[in-house]
Parts: C-alpha cells; sequence; structure tokens
C-alpha cells in the first residue's frame, strides 16, 4: 500500500514532463496537421538558452529564461513555418521528411557551436530538496515542473477560449476555407499559431534541465513521447493531451514500479495500440463539417 | 482525409523515430584517396551522432591525437598516417557497415574504434571474417578474447573486481545494480552477482533502463526503498545525467548513498553537473590526475590541440594507448600485415599516460593498474585507492573460484 501511494507523485511528475512536452505538439500538430519532427529540436534549443543565459544570471537561469526561450524557439519555429512548412501544407508525408531534415540540421549545428558532450545548467538554489510525501520525496524540481505544464496548460486553455486571436485559430482549424471566407487570415493564423506551438516547446526544454541531459540529442529524447501523447488525446484537444499525459505518466510509473524500466515502455506502448484500435481517434474527436 | 489520415501517420512517425533516433548522419575524411606509396590508412571509428557521441568523439579526438603525434615524429616505418574517421553514430549495425567498409573499400592497416560492448559484438565478426585488426578502448565486462581485436580498456578483473574488493573492504555489503540494458551491464552484474555470493554481499536489486532513458524517478524510488549500502552503477552515456539528476533532488548524498560507477569520467562529470555526482565514487586505470611525466605531457598536448577547458579520461588515454601500442608493433613487425602485427604485439610495454602498460601476447589484453576515484567538487577525480602494481589481464576470470561457471 505504501508503495502504491509513493509512486503517486512520481507518476504525475512524469505526467507532467509528457504534458509540458506534448503541448507544443498539440498546436502545431493537432491543430495544423503539420508533423513537426523538428520539434524535439525546439525543446533543445530551449535547454541551450537557459545554458547561455546562465552566464548573466548564474543560478537563476532557468526562471529568466522560461520567456526567452518560448522567444526563441517561437521564432525558430517561424522561420520554418514561412520559409518551408507552408509551401508543404496537405502533404504530410513530405512534410515529415522535410521536417525530419530539419531536425538532423539543428541537432549538428548544436553541435558544432555547442560540442558534442552535454552541457550543465545549474538548477536555482530555491529548487533544492522536496517534500515527503507518502514516503517517498517529491523533489521541488518536480514541483516546479507540474506547476509549470499546469499553468501553460491554462493559459493555452484561456487563450483558446477567451481570446479573439485565440478564437480565429480555432474557427480556422475547425473550417478553413469558412473561416477564411469570414475574411480571417488564415495565412497568418497559421503564423501564430506555428509560433505559439514552437515557443512551447522552447519553455518546456528550459523544465527539462531541471532534470535530464542537456544536449544535441535532447530532442530525440522525448519526442516519441510527445506525439503518442497527443495522438492519445486526440488531435488538438487540450483537455485529450493532458488526460492522455496523465494516464501515461501514471501508467509508466506503476508498471515500472512492478516490472522494470523496458517492460514498462512495452506495456505502455501496447497500451496506446490497443487504445487506438477502439478509438483511432484518440480520447476526444473534434466533429467538424468541414470537407478535409 | 487529410485529418483521418493523420493519427497512422502520427504512429509511422513515432516507429521511424525510434529506428531512427539513433542513426545519424555520417561523416568521412579523406577517405577518397587511395593508399599511396609512403601513407598507411588506419581507420578511426567511433559514435560521433546520437546518445553516445557525448562519449565517443572525445576518444576519437585523442586517437587523432596520437596520430598526429606519431606523423610529426617521422610516422611507421617511415610512412606517414593517414585516418579514415567513420561515424558509427550509436547504431550497432552500422558499426559493423561502416568496420566493412573501412577494411574492404579503404584497406586501413587497422581501426581502432568502438564503446558500447555491442557495437563491440556487432564488429567482432568483420574482423574475424576479414583476418582485419580491431583496437578497442574502453573498459568491458570480459568473457571474450578475439584473435584480431586487441582490448585497451580494463577488463573486469581490472576495473570491477577491484571496485568491488574496495566496497568491501569499506564495509558495504547490501548492494542495488542499475544499469542499462545492453551486454556491458547485463553481463558485469552476472559477474557482480558471482563475486558478492562468494563474499558474503546482498544484491538487493537489480535494474535495468533502455539505452537512452531519461525518467529514472521510479528507479530513484525503488532503490530509496531498498535502503542500500552502495549503488553499482552500470549506466551508459546520457542516461548517467538524468540518473544523478533525479537521484540527487531525491535527497540522496554521496554520503548516504555512495555510488560506484565505472562508465563515468571526467568528461561525463562536466555533463552531469559537478553538484549532482561530487563525493561519488569511480573505478578506472587512469585519471587525468595521474602523476607521472607521460601524463602531464599527454595532458597538456591535449589541451593544446582541442582546448584549455578540456578534460582527459580514461578511455581517451586507452584510445591514445591503442594507437601507439599498434604503431610500436608494426614498428617491431617491420610490415602492416596483419599475422605478422599480431606475432610482434604481445610482450610490448610502453611507458603511456596511466604508467607502464603491457600487451598480452596471449589474449590480446594488456597488464593495467586498476584505480578507485572519487569525484571532487572541482570535477576532477582524485585517487583514493590503487592496486600497486599492473593486473595481468583475466578476461575469463579463471584465476577467481567464485567466477567459475560464468562463461
Amino acid at each position: 500500500m505504501e508503495a502504491l501511494l509513493s509512486q503517486l507523485p512520481i507518476g504525475l511528475s512524469i505526467a507532467a514532463v509528457l504534458m509540458l512536452v506534448a503541448l507544443g505538439l498539440t498546436f502545431t500538430f493537432g491543430q495544423m496537421g503539420v508533423i513537426n519532427m523538428a520539434h524535439g529540436e525546439f525543446m533543445m534549443a530551449g535547454a541551450y538558452t537557459a545554458y547561455v543565459l546562465q552566464d548573466w544570471t548564474g543560478r537563476e537561469a532557468v526562471l529568466a529564461a522560461l520567456p526567452v526561450a518560448f522567444a526563441v524557439a517561437g521564432a525558430m519555429g517561424l522561420v520554418l513555418e514561412r520559409a518551408a512548412v507552408r509551401r508543404f501544407y496537405g502533404r504530410p508525408l513530405d512534410t515529415l521528411l522535410l521536417t525530419w531534415g530539419v531536425s538532423l540540421v539543428l541537432q549538428q549545428l548544436a553541435r558544432d557551436i555547442f560540442g558534442a558532450p552535454n552541457v550543465q545548467v545549474r538548477a536555482p538554489g530555491w529548487l533544492d530538496g522536496g517534500v515527503r510525501m507518502f514516503g517517498s520525496q517529491l523533489p521541488y524540481t518536480r514541483l516546479f515542473i507540474i506547476v509549470l505544464a499546469a499553468v501553460s496548460a491554462l493559459a493555452i486553455w484561456a487563450y483558446q477560449n477567451r481570446t479573439r486571436q485565440g478564437r480565429r485559430m480555432r474557427s480556422v482549424m475547425q473550417n478553413r476555407q469558412l473561416a477564411a471566407c469570414s475574411g480571417i487570415d488564415t495565412g497568418r493564423v497559421d503564423q501564430l499559431t506555428f509560433f505559439i506551438g514552437s515557443g512551447l516547446a522552447g519553455v518546456a526544454g528550459v523544465a527539462l534541465t531541471l532534470i535530464g541531459p542537456i544536449g544535441p540529442n535532447l530532442g530525440t529524447y522525448y519526442i516519441v513521447d510527445a506525439f503518442l501523447v497527443v495522438v492519445a488525446g486526440g488531435l488538438g484537444r487540450l483537455r485529450g493531451a493532458v488526460i492522455a499525459a496523465l494516464a501515461l505518466g501514471l501508467l509508466d510509473s506503476y508498471a515500472e514500479f512492478w516490472t522494470d524500466a523496458s517492460l514498462a515502455k512495452v506495456i505502455g506502448f501496447a497500451a496506446i495500440v490497443v487504445f487506438l484500435q477502439a478509438r483511432p481517434q484518440g480520447l476526444f474527436v473534434l466533429r467538424s463539417r468541414a470537407l478535409t | 482525409m487529410l485529418r483521418k489520415s493523420l493519427p497512422v501517420l502520427a504512429s509511422l512517425a513515432a516507429a521511424t523515430l525510434l529506428s531512427l533516433a539513433a542513426c545519424g548522419d555520417s561523416e568521412s575524411s579523406g577517405g577518397t584517396a587511395a593508399a599511396s606509396g609512403n601513407t598507411i590508412k588506419v581507420g578511426v571509428l567511433h559514435s560521433l551522432s546520437g546518445t553516445m557521441a557525448i562519449s565517443e568523439v572525445t576518444v576519437k579526438n585523442s586517437e587523432l591525437m596520437a596520430i598526429d603525434e606519431i606523423n610529426a615524429a617521422g610516422g611507421v616505418l617511415g610512412k606517414k598516417l593517414q585516418p579514415v574517421v567513420e561515424d558509427g553514430a550509436s547504431d550497432w549495425p552500422t558499426f559493423a557497415e561502416k568496420a566493412q567498409k573501412l577494411i574492404r573499400k579503404d584497406k586501413v592497416a587497422t581501426v581502432f574504434g568502438g564503446w558500447t560492448s555491442a557495437s563491440r559484438k556487432a564488429m567482432l565478426p568483420v574482423f574475424e571474417r576479414n583476418k582485419a585488426l580491431l583496437w578497442y578502448p574502453v573498459q568491458y565486462e570480459g568473457l571474450e578474447s578475439s584473435p584480431y581485436i586487441y582490448y585497451t580498456g580494463a577488463t573486469t578483473n581490472q576495473q570491477i573486481v577491484p571496485a568491488l574488493d574496495y566496497l568491501k573492504e569499506k564495509g558495504k555489503k547490501k548492494i542495488f545494480l542499475v544499469g542499462s540494458d545492453y551486454v556491458f551491464p547485463r553481463t558485469a552484474n552476472k559477474e557482480i552477482k558471482a563475486y558478492a555470493k562468494a563474499n558474503g554481499m546482498t544484491i538487493l536489486g537489480e535494474e535495468y533502463t533502455p539505452l537512452g532513458a531519461t525518467e529514472y524517478s521510479t528507479l530513484v524510488n525503488k532503490v530509496m526503498q531498498a535502503k542500500p549500502d552502495a549503488v553499482f552503477n552500470t549506466l551508459n552515456g546520457d542516461s548517467n545525467v538524468a540518473f544523478f539528476k533525479q537521484l540527487k533532488s531525491a535527497g540522496a548524498t554521496a554520503s548516504s548513498l555512495p555510488v560506484m560507477s565505472v562508465s563515468i569520467a571526467e568528461e561525463e562529470v562536466k555533463g552531469i553537473g559537478v553538484d549532482n555526482v561530487a563525493g561519488q565514487l569511480v573505478a578506472w586505470n587512469y585519471y587525468m590526475t595521474t602523476p607521472g611525466k607521460t601524463n602531464e605531457t599527454f595532458v597538456k598536448a591535449f589541451r593544446a590541440k582541442y582546448g584549455a577547458d578540456k578534460v582527459t579520461s580514461d578511455p581517451m588515454e586507452a584510445g591514445y594507448n591503442a594507437v601507439k601500442l599498434w604503431a610500436a608493433a608494426v614498428q617491431k613487425a617491420g610490415t602492416t600485415e596483419v599475422e605478422a602485427v599480431k606475432k610482434a604485439a604481445g610482450g610490448i610495454s610502453l611507458d603511456l599516460p596511466e604508467g607502464k602498460v603491457t600487451i598480452d601476447g596471449a589474449n590480446h589484453h594488456m597488464y593495467k593498474t586498476a584505480r578507485i576515484g572519487v569525484i571532487q567538487p572541482d570535477g576532477t577525480i582524485k585517487e583514493v585507492w590503487d592496486s600497486g602494481k599492473p593486473i595481468a589481464p583475466d578476461p575469463y576470470l579463471k584465476s577467481y573460484p567464485w567466477a567459475a561457471g560464468l562463461s
């Protein structure tokens, strides 16, 4: 029983990481249908932003880097969208190859600029330690990630439902032609969507510096999980992504506790495969009369 | 139509990613020039991309430095060495493929390369089939002795056994085993369990994670709940960063829970962050701080070539040694012909950065001094124990009664 409870905060913290890496993807992949394989490299850019800022800010780099990484990764996404992806709308397979190529280029670029070995970002002093919970310690770094994931999800929800821009984004997603007929500049909306989605990847990258390696391969470690969460949650559905992240995080933490890490991965994949057999569209389905 | 096909495509994308995550770009230098009369081509085959690049790039650098030094001193048999660099991309079949390419297409005299045991096992049949030489520069799990591989890193009885002796001496009786899920950690742990059984130690748990794993909170929780005296860590690559960061944030310190690592050297300490790993134990044959004139020269030359903030580590030194030892064997044989070089190699003894290293002609391993070190707050590693003299290599642990029945 104690083991059961002690894995609960761990499951939540795994879920928070999954959610954070997947949030940006719910925009670019979920809403726009762009399979952006370079999404992981935008996370890497966010992590390196914290590394670079650390020269000026010292140990507070993580906090200072959150907005900067959002802007840096967002700008990278914008450039990618304007320069390449927009010429491939409606051709998902080509987009996949294109963005995968971009991701390899970005990895090599990071290797040339920062070197192949991992770098270190020192966590702020106030994130040392943790709270004891059900017989295991929930580190403050994990708590920080949980809060950050929750705040990001709330902010996205508010943006999509409470702002003019957000409503435009949703209308373009639901029915592009009709939105265009109603006078919405869909090109601009696409740019903004891609900017926000990529920017969120940057924010996730900063958070990942607290728990994992910071190197040119950072993106490759998280991108598969991010896609899984978005697909299982239902494309473009924020609520779906949140619930899918929670389910996968908890499943992973308990599966690994009772078996081992390799088997837990298998169980996670198997669960998603079975789930998608039953619900190919994911948890929440967006119903639209648009002729896509 | 588009929207419906997206989940399918995404699964496709995820699957592609899974198989390609470790696969990257390849790099070749000078691979086109044919072997001319006054150069000898040698292959350098390491992961320059993927999860192992963090470690292997540095070994490639020290091997290239040794080649440069030999060339500056007039080369081997009056000929300059010409390195052909290939990228194994942290992907084991790629290693085999590139080894084949180096041997057949570039016709190299020998290959220096590999890091993970999986990559060595993938390359082994290629070298045996082609009767070509591989110099493998990393400590490994033993239980192997190929006639076409020279092992310049430690075998089990020069690293893992001394590390266990040290833990036993310090009264650490309850051990938890943590490793990456591939051949080296699994074999090493088999040996550790045999040792523990014979020496009155208890193994509280044995956990493996996929290579490249970054989520360690569950594993850390398991370790903390088992309350071991020490952890024996055979994780490899980037996973070490995640493991130590998450171990530290879960409240474990070097004094409350010592971790003995066999794959963390000076280079990795920087990436993990000294804060997260200071005070922890490592086992190797060489540290940057190892005393001696040869090492001083080695460190100085490496920093002059690659940057003043660079560090040197055991596998880098073993890679450097491999080049020097091969050159000495070729010089003695008077030819680069493989069988003649093998005949000449046995008994060659050089003064290298770690001290005296001698090639064992029978099993192709080296006589090496074992050293236990503690990671210092400044990122260097301080030696706290050494074996006094080079230990004779015993890859099959034949001289240890507890190891009977392992191979």
